[in-house]
């Protein structure tokens, strides 16, 4: 069973992100990242955790992704141009994609003392989870909180129509 | 159907796969020309560390590889919120959402 659920969502992930980088237009990329957010949430639930595949789910494929869907849709973003990139993306990136993607393929067969993952091994639970968080991480916890509400201030700033010059819109608005 | 059940997978296969996916996603950034699908191979990176993240935390029995992962999802979170909104103010400066028209730093 968990052999069968894990080829066929790694199947879907691999899919969806082969096909992000095939499709020319934006809206079709977005879809598919959707699939492989989604894919991914249950090989975390496969994995036994149960807390991020839900995280996964609601922020990744919910909220993240939302956000790319309005923007293409907002910015009404067409087909992109077919090219195949830089020269020295072509001579230099690639190769090197691919040399890395050896080592570290050939790093993982090598690798000694790694385990399996059953259905049986159980869940680890959102409560152990919260526990650690809350107690030993509770100080990184809360700088993540204050991290998020620069961002949304950072956010509004930028995306503000006249964002680039605050001071006329402020005299527009003030009169 | 335990022995169904007892179907084992080798965690060097979900490491191989968040490889994959690490390596699409730096593909993707390479090759594609739109400044938000750039953005999107950014989140399939991120997607793929994360899997190995998880992938390690259950073979070391450790909470703590997990609320990594939530961590970097926040973070990712709030990467994506200013990133898309530099994007809004990008186009609305250049008209265009091409990378290779988009090589100046000043706005």
């Amino acid at each position: 069973m968990h052999l069968i659920l894990f080829l066929i969502f790694a199947g879907f992930c691999l899919g969806g992100a082969i096909n992000l980088l095939i499709q020319s237009h934006p809206i079709n990329s977005a879809l598919s990242l959707i699939v492989v957010m989604v894919s991914l949430a249950v090989l975390y639930l496969l994995l036994g955790a149960e807390f991020l595949a839900a995280a996964q789910v609601i922020v990744y494929a919910g909220a993240i992704m939302v956000l790319f869907t309005f923007v293409v849709m907002l910015l009404n973003a067409g087909r992109e141009a077919r090219t195949f990139g830089s020269r020295a993306a072509l001579t230099l990136g690639f190769p090197a994609v691919v040399a890395i993607l050896a080592v570290v393929a050939t790093v993982i067969l090598h690798a000694q003392g790694l385990g399996v993952a059953r259905l049986s091994d159980g869940i680890t639970s959102t409560e152990e989870l919260s526990t650690v968080l809350f107690t030993k991480l509770l100080l990184p916890f809360e700088v993540t909180s204050v991290l998020i509400l620069i961002a949304i201030l950072g956010a509004v700033a930028l995306a503000r129509h006249d964002g680039t010059n605050p001071q006329s819109n402020e005299e527009r608005t003030g009169k | 159907m335990s022995s169904f059940l007892s179907q084992e997978v080798p965690l060097s296969w979900y490491l191989l796969l968040s490889a994959a996916l690490f390596s699409l996603g730096v593909v993707g950034f390479l090759i594609k020309r739109n400044l938000i699908t750039v953005f999107m191979s950014i989140e399939l990176m991120l997607n793929g560390v994360n899997l190995s993240f998880v992938t390690f935390a259950q073979q070391w029995h450790a909470v703590k590889g997990q609320i990594f992962v939530f961590f970097v999802m926040m973070v990712a979170a709030a990467e994506a919120a200013v990133g898309l909104a530099i994007i809004i103010a990008v186009f609305r400066a250049r008209a265009t959402l091409a990378v290779d028209r988009i090589d100046l730093m000043k706005l």
